[in-house]
């Protein structure tokens, strides 16, 4: 049974000029222990899909899946009080800018010992003990001292590790870590994302890394899923994906990658992501993609199969080359 | 902490000085002659007023009576009051206890009411309560002082009989007042039913004066929540799994603390300074009636020394808002 699982997720934002959809239809699932990360560009429904996990979506939007269950619990149907006992506890989560994530009038002590109050009920001495330990395992020098800190007191890569030592306070399953390294320079980069994967290691918690960095993904996780404009177009393991992506999303974004590109000019994706107003019929893509027909623009595709990732496309890429194109005509 | 209690108090210097000079010139330019106008109507014979000025020093240069009264705060001492010939920091001492027992219950009541007000609104923004609270807001801020008393002691003084429509304590009852509060003397007399007298006398003046702190504080307290809601300290505390409680009034409300108190102190500093309306409807033996009287009469000492007074406790609020700031956001501490 998978540890979080997720079918047909939407979430609906209401805006001045209308409903707009950030996620449409997304399928998560994530084992115990599994290391995976979700990859896209900005405004792609990546943070969006998992925020709708963890029930922090602003009172703007409405979610709705048909599944969504976190170890053997449905989260849709689970009353608010039940829900913050799993938030929190068995399922935490870090974000992208570590410095506004911590609140500014507390010590990081108090913010982290907070957690540990509510949802495990230790005492006093219990909460300082396990602090001191959360601050060691995130790699913190001189933890005693570092928790009377507050957060103004403290760099950027070490608050992230503050926000890392709370996400973990509780000994969670599931570790989301939203873009945990863009606000970060790239030698603390390297460190947090290091950090993060020896302790899903070492605690054989479940990791989603959502990042839009595909060379942080190579280094870092077991499997991909790639969302565009708020769908999921492929999952794949890894290497497979950096070896045959399937869908032209995918492809392109690999073929940006400047330690993948063989001409002096870097590849790119024209276009941009389509927005609220853009009334796409087809395939969302169809406007950026350098294989899209007729039949793109007309009729959205359907997930090709589990042997090419579930690539949402209708010509789905095998070493490059587009599929079935001859039968459409 | 103590450099920079140190510091603001040195800038209380100016601040200080100022206040004398504006006091002192502000009385001398009204027109109207302190000593015609306590004699009144008889007039008074020109050796008799001769008299009265040189007693009083009002036959000296203007720059010698300026010196003289600076010489006296210093030595403590702020002049005799021309109509009442008792020293005005007896007569201050006297009457700022019903001021200040008066001030303390508006402002905790706006406070209490306030605050949490704000922030079920902000949490609740757009929805019922939230367009309520801020309408009612709105017409409390906006409605004459005096009216919404009136309005209040014909309903509930002569209308339902519920409240005393004037003063501080019934007549039936008497004792010494050791402390000035009359909620704290009541209680110290050991009479029966003079607590009651004193509650029921403090009711009307102290929703009146309440009322427009209380729509001042929770107004700023939803918009400064409106803001911090949406800070991604607010969304971590929520993904740790916190009641909305705990989020709202704890990991929230501390952070938009900060333009409350402000607001908050510059409403003591106001109703501190007297509430000269409230004050005279409730007939409340407090200083703003009694500034507004000796302006009237011209007493130059009560009018130069009362405001002196005055701007020194709004400063000293002013103050404490400071150290405060400090204590809510440490960032603000350095």
């Amino acid at each position: 049974m998978a540890l979080l699982e997720i079918r047909n997720l939407s979430v609906d934002f209401k805006t001045a000029g209308g409903k707009f959809r950030a996620v449409d239809n997304v399928d998560v699932a994530v084992d115990k222990g599994d290391l995976m990360a979700i990859v896209g560009e900005s405004g792609s429904g990546k943070s969006v899909s998992m925020l709708a996990v963890m029930g922090l979506l602003p009172w703007t939007a409405t979610v709705t899946a048909d599944v969504m269950r976190f170890d053997g619990q449905d989260l849709l149907k689970m009353p608010a009080r039940k829900r913050r006992q799993i938030i929190g506890r068995d399922i935490s989560m870090i974000f992208q800018e570590p410095m506004s994530s911590l609140n500014p009038c507390f010590t990081v002590g108090f913010q982290i010992k907070e957690a540990l109050k509510s949802h495990l009920g230790l005492d006093r001495k219990q909460r300082h003990a396990r602090a001191i330990e959360l601050l060691e395992q995130v790699g913190i020098p001189a933890p005693e001292k570092r928790l009377s800190a507050f957060p103004h007191q403290l760099s950027g890569g070490m608050s992230q590790r503050m926000m890392i030592a709370m996400a973990l306070a509780c000994k969670p399953k599931l570790l989301i870590a939203d873009e945990p390294t863009t606000a970060l320079d790239v030698t603390i980069q390297a460190q947090i994302l290091e950090l993060l994967t020896d302790l899903q290691k070492n605690t054989g918690m479940a990791l989603i890394l959502i990042t839009h960095d595909m060379g942080v993904v190579a280094e870092t996780v077991d499997r991909v899923a790639v969302q565009y404009a708020g769908r999921r177009v492929e999952e794949q393991n890894v290497v497979d994906l950096f070896d045959d992506p399937h869908h032209p999303y995918t492809a392109a974004l690999l073929a940006a990658l400047p330690e993948r590109a063989h001409n002096r000019l870097l590849p790119t994706i024209k276009g941009v992501v389509p927005g609220q107003f853009d009334k796409i019929d087809g395939c969302v893509f169809a406007p950026r993609c350098q294989f899209a027909d007729a039949r793109c623009r007309a009729v959205p595709p359907k997930p090709a199969g589990k042997e090419l990732g579930d690539a949402l496309c209708h010509y789905p890429l095998i070493k490059g080359q587009p599929q079935n194109k001859e039968m459409s005509a | 902490m103590l450099q920079f209690l140190f510091k603001r108090l040195l800038t209380f210097v100016p601040t200080f000085i100022g206040v004398t000079i504006i006091s002192f010139a502000f009385i001398r330019l009204l027109p109207g002659d302190p000593i015609l106008l306590l004699a009144g109507e008889r007039g008074v014979a020109p050796e008799r007023y001769a008299e009265l000025a040189a007693q009083f020093g009002f036959d000296q240069p203007i720059w010698r009576q300026y010196l003289d009264y600076l010489g006296g705060i210093f030595q403590g001492d702020l002049g005799i009051s021309f109509t009442t010939k008792r020293p005005v920091l007896d007569e201050f001492f006297t009457l700022f206890p019903a001021t200040l027992e008066l001030s303390l219950c508006a402002i905790t009541l706006a406070v209490i009411i306030g605050i949490p007000a704000g922030v079920i609104a902000a949490v609740n923004r757009g929805k019922f309560f939230d367009q309520a609270l801020m309408t009612t807001a709105l017409t409390g801020y906006s409605m004459p002082i005096f009216w919404w008393a009136l309005l209040l002691i014909i309903v509930f003084s002569s209308g339902l009989g519920w409240t005393p429509v004037s003063g501080r304590m019934s007549l039936m009852y008497f004792f010494d007042t050791p402390t000035g509060f009359m909620l704290i003397d009541s209680l110290l007399s050991g009479q029966e039913g003079a607590f009651r007298s004193a509650v029921a006398h403090l009711i009307l003046p102290t929703v009146v004066l309440a009322t427009i702190p209380l729509a001042v504080i929770a107004r700023q307290t939803r918009s400064a929540m409106l803001e911090v809601l949406g800070e991604d300290y607010v969304r971590t505390a929520r993904a740790k799994g916190l009641s909305p409680l705990r989020v709202n009034g704890l990991h929230a409300l501390r952070n938009a603390m900060i333009p409350v108190v402000t607001v908050i102190g510059l409403s003591v500093g106001t109703l501190l300074a007297g509430a000269i309306l409230t004050e005279t409807i409730f007939s409340w033996p407090g200083i703003g009636k009694w500034m507004v009287d000796s302006i009237f009469r011209r007493d130059y000492q009560v009018v130069q020394g009362g405001l002196l007074l005055i701007a020194t406790i709004v400063m000293a609020v002013n103050l404490l808002v400071d150290v405060l700031y400090g204590m809510i956001n440490p960032k603000i501490r350095k």
